[in-house]
């Protein structure tokens, strides 16, 4: 018999004694160990750790305890910190940095029985769009591997499309769970800003960041978002608000629900071959009762070059600790400290993250603030207010994840704005702190293609819903990669 | 022709929040810990790790704005201060910038000529402070101690209003009664606890305009605070007087040689990049939350000094001085309590014999050997004619080496004063009897020498005749 695909076929086997979480974990862990050559999905493989939490689960099991993560291998992206494991986030920096705590998000889904085969690769902290800034090398898209699987949560993406593990925890910056879950033709959600803890993941950009998940299918998202979500005291940003079960509002009917059809993501940039997939896939759910209503928020298209001024100026403060005086790396035979903290940097980050540090200390310096910090806290506040008023009339936008397909390895290294701009539709629902759900809508070029959901602030268990009602009647979420099926 | 210069002095006080913990962390606070023995991954600026706002900071924060009469800000941000340095782990610091938590207030220092100026305090902000670099007996090498690192200050920032370095001194002086006053920090400057930095500029008198100043940076005493301000405004005076400018730089006051040195200049400083800091939401306080910090404010040192005036109908300046430190009036109120009234009797000891005898023995109040009880014990003996104020200084004494109370010395030594008209009859007789000639001049007019059978009776008393007793029965028997 095949190994169940989904978490929650893996669940309802382990419940019912068809197969133990050792068992799972095994297999899961021989196909890991296979894929690696070609996919380079992990940085870490924590095999060993992994049989032995699996047979704890497996124990719990036996013991009657129940619970829908119970037994069920998953993967963490190398950002979230886990306690005596390796946590690189993917960086030269970091290669040899042991985290000695779990990540909040990391401790909820252990507390819920989800057995860790390891950590995922992923841009060098989590500043890239493909993969390919990572200091351990890029991850291949299962789906043709020339080509990137898309970034930063490039490891969880792949992990997740090549049947490695049915979930993976990723982070959200500006599209780094929504664009690489839609270019490996998997399911991601990144929460409402806030939603999930962000203590012990490394930050990039505090006011953007969001832990999320990567799934097969929605259903599998909402299981792992109910487990992670929710305050944490040792997180200020994060929210003091009831997490509901976000499985159990999954079969709600479309009927009555307003979509709104996001004028600016249908732009001259939107591949065709994308476009008439989606157009059908809006259309089934107007077939299941959901009206479509054109949207425009004027103000979205100055999103990127907001974000570009944001993200790295927090980015230039948070990488600071990385000096090379209490952790990670540090450089041969300092001569004194400006040397210590000039050649640890260095060496320690990589091109795209120096390129980052240097703008966000630009912007922020005395004379720039004005011109470019501040003037873009102005714009964000622009396009949140953009936001608010187009979920005055609609429940849910709809629209493209991204412009093109999986671009293939090594094209856009010349010109690193090409690269940004395959972030455009993902950035706003960053800026704004909503949450937004990538979902696989068919293929263009025999390539996968997603269709993206941005919903008002806490709606994840309406965006998981439209998302679960649609995964009913199709089947783009559960065609494997050719060679990686079950 | 020669100018007169006048100074121009602002202060930035840092005073460390009596907080148990930190003001990001859960890390203790106390000083004199092995070294990094008190950071925890919050304060060693560990990957993924966040800052979380310790409430206490804030409510100490809230009440020394309203001891200075200042606005609470309804919302304030912490800002990331920019920079490198080791002892920095995070790479910034999280202060407050833009909207600090306290602005405009104000405090009132009294000059030598007794008048009252009022001092600006333009703000004061939460900021957590940095770690120690250490750099000896490690051989050459630096060590860095972040025992320190997250420690909750209040950076407490003067107009420039302050014109010699006598107003200085007052106004820190101040400004150190004041937050140990209200409990927010304890006061304690070798341990850096409450430290400035003074900017100085000199201009010449009449002039509006500011001259360029110098910021001397991280001063621990309030001898120092003058001295480096004496020497700064000698230094730059002759600097212009030389036909030279003075530049904007930052100095350090050097305690063994008596001087300030360049540290950096304008040019070398670092530009900080604040911004508001994304891990921390912004401090929101609400009228209710102000109101119920002011009703756990404690009596302030200027509304404690008039209530004594009123109270116990002291002196402006004994109250002033029993006012000086919340311990002493304590003590002082506490004597006065026991007592049941003679609070005029208990100033003049608090003020006079104890207060010297602390200052002989180098002690706090807190630390001394007659406490407020047992002062007050000896104070009823002087108030119910048992002893007499001269003896009572014997007895005082006594009960500061000894550590026993007053009755216990009276008793043993035998002190208590001769209140029997007989008795003291007795002595005066002996005194006559042996004085004849003096006996006769006296009774002759000269008047002068009551003094001495005065002196000789007390003498066969050995002092322990009543005064007033004595004075008495001495003028019958002598005029016969």
């Amino acid at each position: 018999m095949g190994i169940p695909q989904t978490i929650a076929e893996m669940s309802r086997a382990l419940h019912g004694g068809q197969v133990s979480s050792v068992e799972l974990t095994r297999a899961l862990l021989e196909r890991v160990q296979r894929s690696q050559p070609a996919l380079n999905a992990f940085v870490t493989v924590t095999a060993e750790e992994a049989l032995a939490e699996a047979a704890a689960a497996d124990r719990r099991l036996a013991a009657g305890e129940r619970g829908p993560l119970l037994g069920v291998p998953m993967a963490h992206k190398d950002i979230f910190c886990t306690r005596d494991v390796l946590t690189t986030c993917g960086s030269r920096m970091l290669a040899n940095f042991v985290a000695p705590y779990d990540a909040t998000a990391v401790a909820r889904l252990r507390a819920a029985g989800m057995v860790m085969l390891g950590k995922l690769n992923m841009d060098e902290f989590a500043m890239g769009s493909s993969n390919e800034t990572s200091h351990f090398g890029p991850v291949a898209n299962p789906w043709d591997l020339k080509r990137v699987p898309g970034g930063s949560s490039g490891g969880s993406a792949a992990a997740v499309a090549a049947r490695l593990v049915p979930g993976a925890t990723a982070t959200d910056t500006g599209g780094s769970i929504r664009q690489p879950a839609a270019l490996c033709g998997v399911t991601g959600l990144k929460p409402t800003y806030g939603r999930v803890s962000r203590y012990g993941m490394i930050a990039f950009a505090s006011s953007l960041d969001q832990g999320g998940v990567i799934t097969l299918t929605a259903e599998d998202s909402a299981l792992m978002l109910s487990a992670m979500a929710g305050y944490d005291e040792r997180d200020s940003t994060s929210v003091d608000m009831p997490v509901p079960d976000y499985a159990a509002g999954l079969e709600r009917p479309l009927a009555g629900l307003r979509i709104g059809l996001l004028k600016e993501f249908f732009d001259k940039g939107l591949d065709p071959a994308i476009e008439a997939p989606l157009r059908a896939a809006i259309a089934e759910l107007q077939a299941q009762g959901a009206t479509l209503h054109e949207v425009s928020l004027p103000n979205l298209p100055l999103s990127v070059p907001t974000y570009y001024v944001v993200a790295p100026a927090e980015c230039s403060s948070n990488l600071a600790r990385f000096d090379g005086v209490r952790f990670g790396y540090r450089c041969e035979n300092p001569r004194d400290l400006k040397d210590l903290y000039e050649r640890s940097r260095g060496e320690g980050f990589g091109a795209e993250v120096k390129r980052r540090i240097m703008t966000g200390t630009y912007v922020l310096s005395a004379g720039y603030y004005d011109a470019y910090y501040l003037k873009a806290q102005r714009v964000r506040q622009l396009i949140a207010n953009d936001f608010a008023r187009a979920f005055a009339q609609v429940d849910l936008l709809v629209g493209p994840t991204t412009p093109t397909v999986a671009f293939e390895l090594g094209v856009k290294d010349d010109n690193p704005v090409t690269m940004y701009l395959n972030d455009i539709y993902t950035i706003g629902a960053n800026l704004a702190g909503l949450p937004a759900l990538s979902l696989p809508c068919g293929f263009a070029h025999g390539l996968p293609a997603g269709m993206q959901f941005i919903g008002p602030q806490f709606s994840e268990e309406r965006l998981l819903n439209v998302a679960h009602r649609y995964q009913r009647v199709t089947d783009w979420h559960l065609r494997a990669p050719p060679g990686y099926a079950s | 022709m020669s100018t007169t210069w006048e100074t121009v002095i602002g202060l930035e006080i840092h005073a460390q929040l009596a907080t148990r913990s930190k003001i990001f962390s859960g890390s203790a606070t106390a000083y004199g810990a092995e070294p990094n023995t008190q950071a925890n991954l919050v304060d060693l600026g560990y990957p993924g790790v966040l800052p979380v706002l310790n409430g206490e900071a804030v409510r100490m924060a809230v009440m020394f704005g309203l001891a200075i009469d200042a606005g609470i800000a309804p919302r304030s941000v912490f800002a990331r201060k920019n920079y490198f340095y080791p002892d920095l782990p995070k790479g910034y610091q999280i202060s407050q910038y833009e909207l600090p938590i306290v602005a405009g207030g104000h405090i009132d220092i009294v000059l030598d000529d007794g008048t009252t100026k009022r001092i600006g305090v333009t703000r004061a902000h939460l900021e957590e402070d940095a770690g120690k670099s250490m750099h000896e007996g490690l051989a050459g090498l630096t060590g860095v101690d972040l025992n320190r690192a997250g420690t909750p200050l209040i950076e407490i920032v003067s107009e420039p209003e302050l014109r010699s370095a006598k107003e200085a001194v007052a106004y820190m002086k101040k400004v150190h009664t004041l937050v140990r006053y209200l409990g927010i920090c304890d006061g304690n400057m070798q341990e850096g606890s409450f430290r400035c930095d003074a900017n100085v500029s000199v201009r010449p008198v009449g002039s509006e305009k500011f001259g360029t100043r110098a910021e001397i940076k991280n001063i621990n005493s309030f001898r120092y605070v003058e001295k480096a301000i004496l020497y700064e405004v000698a230094r730059q005076i002759e600097v212009i007087e030389t036909g030279g400018k003075v530049v904007q730089e930052t100095r350090l006051f050097d305690p063994d040689k008596g001087e300030t040195r360049s540290m950096r200049s304008k040019e070398e400083a670092n530009d900080y990049r604040y911004f508001p800091d994304p891990d921390l939401l912004p401090v929101l306080l609400t009228d209710t939350y102000v109101s119920e910090v002011r009703g756990t404010m404690p009596e302030l040192p200027d509304q404690k000094a008039a209530r004594f005036v009123q109270q116990y109908g002291l002196s402006v300046y004994d109250a002033g001085v029993l006012t000086a430190s919340r311990e002493l009036a304590d003590y002082y109120e506490t004597v006065v309590r026991e007592l049941g009234g003679e609070a005029k009797l208990a100033a003049n000891w608090v003020n006079g014999d104890l207060a010297a005898f602390l200052n002989r023995d180098g002690l706090e109040i807190q630390s001394s050997p007659i406490n407020a009880a047992t002062l007050a014990g000896m104070l009823r003996r002087i108030a119910d004619n048992t002893i007499s104020g001269k003896i009572a200084k014997d007895v005082f004494e006594a009960m500061w080496s000894e550590r026993c109370d007053a009755d216990a010395i009276i008793e043993a030594r035998g002190l208590r004063q001769i209140t029997d008209d007989s008795a003291i009859e007795k002595a005066i007789d002996a005194v006559m009897a042996a004085n004849p000639g003096q006996l006769a001049e006296y009774r002759s007019g000269k008047d002068k020498l009551f003094g001495f059978f005065v002196g000789q009776t007390m003498k066969a008393t050995q002092g322990k005749a009543n005064p007033a007793l004595l004075n008495e029965l001495l003028k019958k028997k002598l005029s016969g």
